[in-house]
């Protein structure tokens, strides 16, 4: 069964390690998989329970793209030993209104790179949180790509066999829990 | 399946749900007990005529109530329940023994999450031979204390000084109101 995954990097910046490494899953992706990249992080205004009857574009926009997907990989950099406020933002705006949220039992993978030895492992943990407590369906894999400036050739590809080989176990197990969650609602409507 | 109770008559009881709940408490922030129910379920006890009774249960757990009805969408996810992927839990006795002076001893086999683990639970049996509308009623109160990291509900939220939200030990409380009409 075909299932749409949806990329979203953590980070704004133009030449982002996390962009790049979420390229780079992106390529492990079978023929039968759609691969969505989320474009629009840094138009999300910042959430404002008040606005939540007319958020407006950007945020219907990241609902719509959420809810259309059936897995969803992030790659989030560290900042200050957490994640990044936009992102944390635009998981806040997908998770309400609480009773309708698009992000509950979305299937969630995390992944992320920073230019220190520690790979972003805390922001990755700190992601996994956010995202569960919001209902999504959390993967509990990490993977920790530390001195991202060098771990990345030419093409964009990981040149570490072993990191490369962890994305790969995580975005297999991500496309797998797609697929039973695609299946299941085929199932519901059948 | 084992001890008869002599009040239950031969048959098969069906849940009067008005009078019936199943609830669970858990230990919160270390100090409080915080309690939950769940209305969408159904049980039933057969009295075999032979003196053996069982106990059947199922619960679908997106009916779980809490007070603060954001946490009941929590608990129904994925951190939780996962009720997308596991509606329902269930229970069947594997013995059933009532002791001379009602008090309960039931083992049975708990699905929680898709896991199966055999439970001990107590409690007592009450009945009524006929109540008068055409029924008889039997009533059973079983307690049972889980660790719910084993059936995989592993969320393991800490306060800021390190100390669980939830505790791991939940105690699941059912009572129910079993009927079965008269011939």
């Amino acid at each position: 069964m075909g299932v749409r995954i949806l990329g979203i990097s953590g980070s704004l910046r133009a030449d982002s390690h996390n962009s790049r490494l979420l390229a780079a899953a992106a390529r492990l992706l079978g023929a039968d998989v759609e691969y969505v990249r989320f474009e629009g992080l840094k138009a999300l205004p910042p959430f404002d329970e008040d606005d939540e009857e007319d958020p407006g574009q950007a945020v219907g926009q990241l609902r719509g793209e959420i809810a259309a997907a059936d897995g969803l990989l992030f790659a989030t950099p560290e900042y200050n030993s957490s994640i990044p406020g936009q992102l944390k933002n635009a998981v806040d705006w997908a998770s309400r209104p609480f009773e309708g949220t698009v992000i509950r039992n979305k299937n969630a993978a995390v992944i992320g790179a920073s230019t220190s030895m520690f790979g972003a492992v805390w922001a990755q943990a700190e992601l996994r949180k956010v995202l569960s407590a919001a209902g999504a369906r959390v993967i509990g894999r990490e993977l920790a790509v530390s001195y991202a400036e060098e771990q990345f050739d030419a093409d964009g590809r990981l040149v570490e066999p072993e990191l490369q080989a962890v994305l790969e176990e995580i975005v297999g197990e991500l496309v797998e829990q797609a697929r039973m969650s695609a299946a299941s609602r085929a199932g519901d409507r059948s | 399946m084992s001890q008869t109770a002599t009040a239950v008559t031969p048959g098969t009881y069906t849940r009067d749900a008005i009078h019936s709940s199943v609830t669970f408490s858990v230990r919160h922030f270390g100090a409080g007990k915080f309690r939950g129910a769940f209305d969408d379920f159904d049980a039933s006890l057969t009295a075999s005529e032979a003196g053996s009774l069982e106990l059947t249960g199922v619960v679908k757990v997106d009916s779980v109530q809490v007070k603060e009805p954001r946490l009941a969408g929590h608990l129904a996810s994925p951190d939780f329940f996962d009720a997308e992927r596991f509606p329902e839990m269930t229970f069947k006795s594997t013995s059933f023994n009532v002791a001379d002076d009602n008090t309960l001893e039931v083992d049975g086999d708990l699905t929680l999450k898709g896991v199966t683990k055999n439970v001990h639970a107590t409690g007592e049996l009450t009945s009524v031979a006929d109540d008068g509308h055409g029924n008889a009623r039997v009533g059973v109160e079983l307690s049972t204390t889980i660790d719910r990291t084993e059936y995989g509900v592993s969320f393991d939220g800490k306060l800021p000084g390190g100390e669980a939200i939830a505790a791991n030990e939940v105690t699941l409380n059912v009572e129910l109101e079993l009927v079965k009409p008269l011939a």
